[in-house]
């Protein structure tokens, strides 16, 4: 079992501690990690960031450029070149305006320069909704993106570091979107633990682009055309790199413990009671609290349930995965996004899970849940039901690629 | 021949004095005659090696940047069709935290970003419009030949009225279907943004080297500024590509392109079409190209009325649309 949440209290390595939002503990992380610069839009929930970002420069903390950009499109393209002439950069959004800038989403991918974006997962338009939903951030799930969800402030800030160092790896070199849920994170607070610059020095080397930067003394062309002649090519090294990032990530993770403590025994996901569990629920995001809360009062009454917390979605753990996934009799698939038309008619994650596990000899049941759409609340007895319809699921034939929609007016 | 090592604003006296080496060199496939392609080979000259460019898609990244033939000798990167403002601000923005936290050496770098004139002049003018607000070293530079050039000539924001163009043929019942009046770009730019130093138009070639020292200005000036080129295109104006520098001078003459620079708000035409002797019909120009053959005399008579408007009648003329003030009633 895993707790993610043990937290080192050497001086050295974390030097004080503060009540933070998610927005708050990014802003700290960005400091930390001495990015050079920053581009700014606003839009709801992920706005906070950039608030703070702005004090933290204001106030000398920070020596970077801050950039008031004129809509999400300016701002992605201004990181992606700041990022082509070596300098770490850092920009966010949510929702409608992650998908505005999505052009320069796809070529900072294909360009592989390693930025680091935050998204305040929000719905998208149209109807209007400030509320989380994760299609906006899976929308860069096939670009060439790494993509993960943190679930405390204490792991967006951390994440911050680990993001910068796998994403600027000279194997990887890929952006990186790091997604929380829009309100449940980015607007609640934590006690978090403030590393310190010494021990962030050590863990997070300068970014260099090495040949690959564009400087007058390093004439190169970037991006010229290239047609069917080379472009398979190309992918093929991204390809490449999506799959090295795997490897990376562990090693970060190590780095990291070994820098600031055990605190994370498993860089994809987190496990919570899931030993000897027959059932479990698998979900990506807040909705961890209620699920591990749920869990927990079932096991009090002899139920054995657990809870796992996916945290990387690019690239996805597939092996990993598979190999706790095939333990169990049935997993119930918590989607908080919508795939309509999909081969299941389920939610992103089911498909990607499903096709983990496809090759596993024997292959638990697998149910789905589409819920909390548009930030509507996932409360601990929505996950006792999903629980239900799990354990259901180990007998019941039907409810294997069965999509349930829980808290909805039907 | 001398090396441009360094950075040099001096103004060119004198085509004998134009810099020898070439920035701007072979590997590019753009059409026999292409003005674009003078005008990307003018600018970097002036603005030699020292510089980083960005150029947003175009035929100036299609038919110019292959892969494994660029023709770049400074360091290049593609950017989005409407990003040539942005990409100035990030590579600008880039260079100044990078040199001011000593992480590369601190020595004069240009920031320079070329795009079309449906890439800056329609999609991207919101990110230009961005950059000229910054206290950014940069300069955009927009390459106008009159088309979406790349995509096989339709027409632009900045076509001419009454132009034949692949989205505006003349048909059976409609003669003229190109009837936006060509927008004012510069113009505008200039007086949206008072703190911008300097703003020209220009032509690669006409009158000779007045391009390549509006390069320098800008670039000596600093901060954000914008130069927009007057580009004959063969392919898209349908005319031999003998005739491209000649085009340019006529459009010139005819007074349909406006030639001047703006420092700190400061008019300088480099060709006075404000006199009417200095003004050719506009006919001179418009009958040279197979883009306006299908216009009537009606249509001819049109444009040369709003081309005299544009001159005698506006406040500031060529540059802003208005025509003085009215008292209050
Ligand atoms: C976002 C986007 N939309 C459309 C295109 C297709 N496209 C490529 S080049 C081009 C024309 C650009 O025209 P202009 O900026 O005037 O440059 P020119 O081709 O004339 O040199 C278009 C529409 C694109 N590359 N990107
Ligand atoms: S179509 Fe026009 S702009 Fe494009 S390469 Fe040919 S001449 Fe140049
Ligand atoms: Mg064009």
């Amino acid at each position: 079992m895993m707790t993610a949440e043990r937290v080192h209290t050497d001086r050295k390595v974390y030097e004080r501690e503060e009540l933070l939002n998610g927005c708050q503990a990014v802003a700290h992380g960005v400091r930390l990690a001495d990015v050079d610069v920053i581009s700014a839009y606003p839009i709801r929930p992920y706005t906070e960031v950039m608030d703070q970002l702005s004090r933290i420069i204001a106030d000398g903390e920070l020596d970077a450029e801050y950039i008031i950009a004129d809509s999400e499109h300016s701002q992605f393209e201004i990181a992606k070149h700041a990022s082509s002439v070596n300098a770490r950069a850092f920009a966010g959004s949510s929702g409608t305006g992650w998908c505005y800038g999505f052009e320069a989403l796809v070529v900072t991918a294909t360009d592989r320069l390693p930025v680091v974006y935050i998204v305040g997962n929000r719905a998208l338009d149209d109807p209007g909704a400030f509320g989380v939903e994760h299609n906006d951030a899976m929308a860069v799930r096939d670009m060439g993106w790494l993509l993960l969800w943190v679930t405390t402030p204490q792991e967006a800030l951390e994440h911050i570091l680990l993001a910068y160092r796998i994403a600027e790896d000279k194997r990887v070199r890929m952006p990186l979107a790091l997604a929380m849920d829009g309100a449940f994170l980015t607007h609640s607070q934590h006690i978090v633990k403030i590393p310190a610059k010494e021990a962030v020095k050590k863990f997070l080397p300068p970014y260099d682009l090495g040949a690959g930067r564009l400087h007058p003394d390093n004439p190169i062309s970037i991006a010229p055309q290239v047609n069917e002649d080379w472009v398979m090519e190309i992918r093929r090294q991204n390809w490449e790199a999506a799959k090295r990032a795997r490897g990376v990530i562990k090693e970060a993770y190590k780095e990291f413990n070994a820098i600031f403590g055990e605190r994370y025994s498993n860089p994809y996901f987190t496990e919570f009671m899931t030993e000897d569990a027959d059932v479990v629920l698998i979900g990506l995001g807040q909705i961890a609290a209620a699920g591990r809360t749920a869990a927990k009062r079932l096991r009090e009454k002899g139920q054995k349930v657990g809870y796992i917390g996916l945290r990387w979605f690019r690239p996805f753990p597939t092996l990993e995965l598979r190999e706790v996934l095939k333990r169990f009799k049935a997993v119930g698939v918590i989607d908080r996004d919508f795939a309509h038309g999909s081969p299941d008619d389920g939610g992103v994650l089911l498909h990607e899970i499903r096709s983990c596990l496809y090759p596993a000899k024997n292959r638990p049941a697998v149910t789905n849940f589409i819920t909390g759409l548009g930030g509507r609340d996932v409360s601990i007895d929505d996950c006792i039901k999903m629980f239900g319809i799990t354990q259901k699921a180990m007998t019941d034939e039907k409810l294997d690629d069965y999509v349930t929609w829980i808290g909805v007016r039907e | 021949m001398a090396t441009q090592e360094m950075i040099t604003y001096d103004k060119i006296k004198g085509v004998h004095n134009i810099p020898l080496e070439e920035f701007y060199t072979s590997g590019h496939r753009t059409c026999q005659g292409c003005e674009s392609a003078t005008t990307m080979r003018g600018f970097i000259k002036a603005a030699g090696p020292r510089s980083i460019v960005t150029g947003s898609t175009g035929c100036m990244y299609v038919a110019n940047t292959s892969y494994m033939t660029t023709p770049w000798i400074v360091p290049w990167m593609h950017t989005q069709l409407g990003a040539s403002g942005s990409s100035a601000i990030g590579m600008a923005a880039g260079v100044r935290a990078l040199k001011r936290k000593g992480k590369i050496k601190d020595e004069h770098i240009n920031a320079i970003a070329f795009c079309g004139d449906l890439g800056g002049g329609d999609m991207g003018l919101s990110g230009i419009s961005g950059a000229l607000q910054t206290n950014y070293d940069l300069l955009i530079i927009m390459y106008d030949n009159e088309s979406a050039a790349n995509t096989d000539i339709q027409a632009t924001g900045l076509t001419t009225y009454g132009a034949q163009t692949t989205f505006t043929p003349p048909g059976k019942k409609t003669r003229i279907m190109q009837k936006r009046w060509k927008k004012n770009v510069a113009g505008m730019l200039a007086v949206g943004h008072p703190t911008c130093k300097y703003i020209a138009t220009a032509c690669a070639t006409y009158p000779p080297m007045d391009f390549l020292n509006k390069v320098r200005k800008a670039l000596a000036i600093g901060g954000p500024t914008f130069i927009h080129t007057y580009d004959p295109c063969p392919k898209g104006w349908d005319y031999h590509p003998r005739y491209s520098h000649e085009l340019g001078e006529l459009g010139i003459k005819s007074g349909l392109y406006p030639l001047y620079e703006i420092v700190e708000g400061q008019v300088t035409y480099t060709y006075d079409a404000r006199p009417k002797k200095s003004r050719i019909p506009v006919n001179d120009f418009l009958s040279k190209q197979g883009r306006f053959a299908h216009l009537i005399q009606e249509d001819i008579d049109y444009i040369q009325k709003m081309v005299n408007q544009m001159w005698d009648e506006w406040e500031i003329p060529g540059i802003a649309p208005l025509k003085g003030v009215l008292k209050s009633k």
